[in-house]
């Protein structure tokens, strides 16, 4: 879809030497990551390896103390906060389903829905036609067409899961953020969800956190392990699995 | 029919059932009362006394007040605790248009100074009373300096993420200060006697059982165009975001919206409205009164709303006249008793109607409509209302 306009920068996001301290402790330390235009990247590492931390310094929710974060080689995210971040089209999907509750599936996808988000703008927005039709492209996509009015807080645990997924996809963004998508979910569901992350990967750059190794083997790309902080290993998952440092840290245990 | 059907009104009132049955309400009381008040014969079983009819009227402005806090509390999360010093700020701004009315009629017969400051020795009128001769002035007035206020407070809350609990502690202080404020002498508001003696508005006798009929009158249609205004707010992709921003904020943020925006404009508007109600409150009572910004008034409207129903818009207008009603009726009656009612009413729906009692009307009627109908589908129940 936008193979054109992503083939003029060489790295859609790029972090350099990024470190976050709390309290001083070091969540990211010496962070460096370098993810090409539709590339399919998945993230692994033990709790507390820096996953969430990262993806917060990504979206402008945390401020790195010192590094470079940018997008599109010459876009610096730091200078950024988080609407302004998700407007130039980075997208995220949070950890915990977050979905909001008391609307529907229908008002989710429609607050997602790429397009003007100024106040004035929403007060007079009314949906087009194709809009329309986007939403329900997605719907079905989702698999909830049964579900279109029901408020997002009846569903279940997976299907609020792709809700967020759907609401993510309906944003248009350049970047997928995707933190744990196949948490709760059955082992079809999670197989299911590793090829619609690979579809969607197809004109996006995607980024997933991941523990489940199954959903990792189920992606097929290149894997980066994260520990305490910074990069252990990089690679095929065949080529991290065989590093006696990430056995060590990670898969062994 | 057809073109009727068209109109927002209509649109926004067929599924909204309970909201027709108190607006309804709201337009008896708001036409009929005056009517009685001014032309049933005195004595006769349908003269409504001029007491009452100031209190409907009060009850009123109070239920505008509750519909403004409804807004930003029940959809948008923003507890404010200071909703009464917006509503006073407002009062305050007509009762000045009403003090410059008085002219050389006050007790000191000044024609240039009310009262207050001729007892304070004061030789000019303080630039900020400039302009207030004027109604249209005074009005512009009742709008800026509650979302004024608003807006500076809100930009500065909304920017550094002040949000729950802690915005709802610094609203509170922002009542209490300007409380403490109105009460000095030297700020120029007539101190702890506030703005009173009021003579006419816009030439009628504010005294008048006519005038007071009108601002009865006023008070209800205000309130019913305030309601629709928040239905369209509410209805909008704008209402959306509210309530995805009292959901889950930072996800609001994610998706692309600027929070602190909708926060700020609702806040504003929603002080406007506190403003307006102030400013038909005050003419009704007859005189502005420091003591309306205490803190614990704004608590009260917190009560009403939740006791109504929060995020239902009608539910703010029942609770506001439930209780206000309610307070009336004990204050005079029993009057040692009412702040134990009070008190027991809050127990009681924290209780048994954690939803208030819009909540309650709400599950009655989905029960009631049983297994006919998906209660989640606003859809299907617009064409089954329409159908029957």
């Amino acid at each position: 879809m936008n193979t054109e306009k992503t083939e003029k920068f060489q790295s859609v996001l790029y972090l350099n030497g990024v470190t976050k301290s709390f309290d001083g402790f070091k969540a990211i330390n010496n962070l460096s990551l370098d993810v090409s235009p539709g590339e399919l990247r998945a993230i692994i590492g033990p709790n507390g390896a820096g996953k969430s931390t990262m993806m917060d310094i990504i979206t402008g929710k945390t401020k790195p103390d010192k590094g470079e974060v940018r997008f599109k080689d010459n876009i610096d995210l730091t200078r950024h906060d988080e609407a302004d971040i998700a407007n130039m089209g980075i997208g995220r999907k949070f950890q915990k389903p977050t979905v909001i509750d008391s609307l529907t599936v229908w008002d989710n996808l429609d607050l997602a829905l790429a397009g003007n988000r100024g106040i004035w703008q929403t007060l007079v927005f009314k949906l087009s036609s194709n809009q329309c039709e986007r939403i329900e492209e997605i719907i079905s996509l989702i698999g909830l067409s049964e579900k279109t009015e029901a408020l997002a807080k009846n569903l279940s645990h997976g299907q609020k899961q792709w809700l967020e997924i759907g609401m993510l996809i309906i944003q248009e963004p350049e970047v997928l953020l995707v933190d744990e998508p196949a948490g709760g979910m059955t082992d079809y569901e999670t197989m299911e969800t590793a090829k619609l992350l690979k579809d969607i990967a197809k004109n996006h750059s995607v980024i997933v956190v991941e523990h489940d190794m199954d959903f990792v083997r189920a992606l097929d790309c290149t894997v980066t392990v994260l520990h305490e902080g910074s990069v252990l290993a990089e690679g095929s998952l065949e080529k991290v699995s065989a590093d006696p440092r990430v056995i060590e840290v990670y898969l062994g245990r | 029919m057809n073109l009727l059907q068209q109109t927002f009104i209509y649109k926004a009132l067929q599924n909204d059932i309970f909201g027709r049955y108190v607006l309804s309400f709201v337009i008896i009381i708001g036409t009929v009362i005056p009517l009685l008040n001014v032309f049933a014969p005195e004595g006769s079983m349908f003269d409504i006394t001029t007491f009452t009819m100031t209190l409907m009227g009060k009850i009123l402005c109070f239920a505008i007040l509750a519909l403004a806090l409804d807004l930003v509390w029940g959809y948008c999360g923003i507890l404010s605790l200071g909703h009464g010093a917006f509503f006073s700020l407002g009062g305050y701004a007509m009762g000045m248009y009403l003090m410059r009315q008085i002219g050389d009629r006050g007790v000191y017969g000044n024609p240039e100074l009310p009262d207050f400051m001729v007892f304070l020795n004061w030789d000019a009128l303080p630039w900020y009373w400039y302009g207030f001769d004027s109604f249209g002035f005074a009005l512009l007035m009742v709008f800026l300096a509650p979302g004024i206020l608003a807006f500076v407070f809100g930009w500065m809350a909304f920017r550094s993420r002040v949000t729950g609990v802690y915005f709802s502690i610094i609203t509170q202080a922002l009542t209490f200060a300007l409380m403490q404020a109105f009460f000095m002498n030297k700020l120029g508001f007539g101190g702890n006697n506030g703005l009173t003696d009021f003579k006419d508005i816009l030439g009628f006798n504010i005294q008048s059982d006519e005038t007071r009929s009108v601002l009865v009158f006023t008070a209800a249609l205000v309130l019913c165009i305030t309601y629709f205004v928040c239905k369209y707010i509410v209805s909008s992709k704008f209402g959306k975001v509210l309530v995805s921003i009292r959901d889950a904020e930072s996800r609001t943020r994610f998706l692309g919206y600027r929070v602190e925006h909708y926060k700020l404009l609702v806040f504003t508007f929603s002080a406007i409205v506190a403003g307006v109600a102030g400013a038909i409150y005050v003419p009704l009572v007859g005189a502005a009164n420091p003591s309306e910004f205490s803190p614990i008034n704004s608590i009260g409207i917190v009560i009403w709303v939740a006791l109504g129903g929060r995020g239902t818009l009608y539910g703010a207008i029942i609770g506001a006249l439930v209780i206000g009603y309610a307070k009336s009726y004990f204050t005079t009656s029993f009057p040692d008793l009412w702040l134990y009612i009070l008190g027991g009413l809050f127990v009681l729906t924290t209780m048994y109607l954690p939803e208030g009692i819009a909540g309650r009307l709400e599950q009655l009627r989905q029960k009631r409509n049983g297994s006919k109908n998906d209660p989640s589908t606003p859809a299907k129940n617009a064409e089954l209302e329409v159908a029957k």
